[in-house]
């Protein structure tokens, strides 16, 4: 009889709406302090979570089973919300003043990091209990993890790369390597997870490290690549997560230069510059590698520019809306979702044919996050 | 009379404050800094790769010397001249509402 009973009770409760998360995304609403939970098989928002602090800056990883995204908020806030359930699983502010952050290969860590204190902090995925930090002395940037449950950043101030490696999360290991460059904004890793790239804002070059041998230390690639001209003023940092890695090739903006570097990957030499609107932030291959598209700092903030790969030239110009901070790719790459910030709206295209399939109001919307990068080394 | 009204008004206020932005661009001033500056000094300007414009942290700096880093940048760091998008008054209006705290 009692199990009759909870039998009755179990379907009662499960049969609804079971689904997967595979269509699904968090796009921030960065006013708001929210995020709204899109669908990009109908092309609708499914719901919203509010409550999440200052999410300037913020940024999301999602957890190994693409249900639960942690979203990073510039406050220090670090919330696990359940994609499915629509609400926020735990909440706690771990720092002062934070960056972002990221997931370990294993999906058993979170780590985040952090500007005031400047250093990392590690976390249980699943009950975010604090397990250890790492203090950096300096503002911590351009965090991704890496194989062996391994998180590599740099140090803005201190112009390091340090990798982190969290087997043992009570007692993770470091390796800091020093003199990389003068002030490293940001960096990522490649997708095959074997190299880690910081872009640097206080000279022309990037830093690169092979982390199959970080006993090598860190080689200067594109060095100079300003040829001693005065750069342009950046009103906003580019950004070097969400790669465009197209084939041997590596798209990257060029800092104070209107232009998208290109480096061939097989011996990290310059392929190519491709003269672009104005200051790129995010250069982001289409899934495929056939297209890269950009988008721009300020005052050229309403467009965004596709590259063909192949003509290594800007082949399509659109106009999005006005102060367009972020895009972000179906994981086949048949849609492209844009958010314009100004305009109060997320709005998504077909790549193939460059047209806006749909137009969803957000407020304020800024990064767009969908749940593909949960199985994506380095997001 | 009701222009004339209008007209005596802003009369009034350019007395008091010189060449103070009308209140429509003073709410896109607010905008922009919330937003644009916000991206690097946090959208609550309690900091991030740039510090903290918060009324505590601009309290003992130099008005004068705030609203050069504003239209010229700061050599060195990331910050950019903002001259083309702002006046000497515009930037001189942020930096006395960031010393206030700036309005909602």
């Amino acid at each position: 009889m009692k199990k009759l009973l909870f039998l009755a009770l179990l379907a009662g409760c499960a049969t609804p709406d079971l689904r997967g998360t595979g269509d699904l995304g968090v796009v921030i609403e960065r006013a708001a302090g929210r995020v709204m939970l899109v669908e990009t098989t109908r092309r609708t928002a499914i719901g919203r979570v509010a409550g999440l602090g200052d999410l300037s800056h913020a940024s999301i990883v999602f957890s190994r089973d693409a249900r639960y995204a942690y979203v990073f908020g510039r406050d220090g806030g670090l919330t696990k919300v359940d994609i499915l359930a629509a609400r926020i699983e735990k909440r706690l502010i771990q720092s002062g003043n934070a960056i972002g952050g990221a997931i370990s290969q294993d999906g058993r860590l979170v780590v985040a990091a952090n500007y005031t204190p400047g250093g990392i902090r590690i976390f249980d995925a699943g009950t975010l209990e604090f397990l250890s930090e790492v203090p950096t002395g300096s503002k911590v940037v351009g965090i991704a993890d890496a194989p062996g449950n391994r998180f590599v950043f740099s140090l803005f101030d201190a112009g390091e790369i340090w990798i982190v490696d969290a087997s043992i999360p009570h007692s993770p290991q470091v390796v800091k390597i020093k003199d990389i460059g003068k002030q490293p904004y940001d960096g990522f890793v490649t997708p095959d997870g074997r190299h880690y790239i910081a872009g640097l804002y206080g000279e022309d070059g990037l830093a690169l490290v092979d982390l199959w041998h970080p006993e090598r230390g860190a080689r200067r690639v594109l060095a100079g690549y300003g040829r001693g001209e005065e750069p342009l003023p950046v009103f906003k940092m580019p950004h070097l997560r969400g790669w465009a890695a197209a084939g041997r090739y590596l798209f990257l903006p060029a800092i104070g230069r209107h232009e998208v570097l290109v480096l061939d990957r097989v011996d990290w030499s310059e392929a190519a510059r491709i003269p672009v609107r104005g200051q790129p932030v995010f250069a982001v291959a289409q899934p495929g590698g056939r297209r890269v598209w950009v988008n721009f700092a300020l005052p050229h903030n309403d467009a965004v520019q596709v590259i063909d790969v192949d003509a290594m030239k800007v082949v399509k110009d659109l106009r999005p809306g006005r102060a367009v901070l972020h895009l972000e790719f179906t994981p086949r790459g048949e849609q492209v979702w844009v958010s314009s910030r100004d305009d109060n709206a997320v709005a998504v295209y077909d790549t193939a044919s460059y047209a806006e399939l749909a137009r969803l109001p957000a407020e304020n919307p800024s990064g767009i996050f969908l749940t593909s990068r949960a199985a994506m080394t380095g997001f | 009379m009701r222009r004339l009204a209008g007209s005596l008004a802003l009369l009034a206020s350019a007395a008091t404050a010189a060449a103070d932005p009308v209140p429509a661009r003073r709410a896109e001033l607010v905008e922009l800094v919330r937003q644009d500056c916000g991206s690097c000094h946090g959208l609550t300007l309690k900091g991030g790769l740039g510090p903290s414009l918060e009324p505590a942290a601009m309290a003992d700096k130099d008005a004068g010397q705030l609203e050069f880093v504003i239209l010229h940048g700061r050599r060195g760091t990331p910050m950019p001249p903002w001259r083309g998008f702002l006046t000497e008054d515009e930037a001189r209006w942020i930096v006395e509402a960031l010393k206030q705290g700036l309005p909602k």
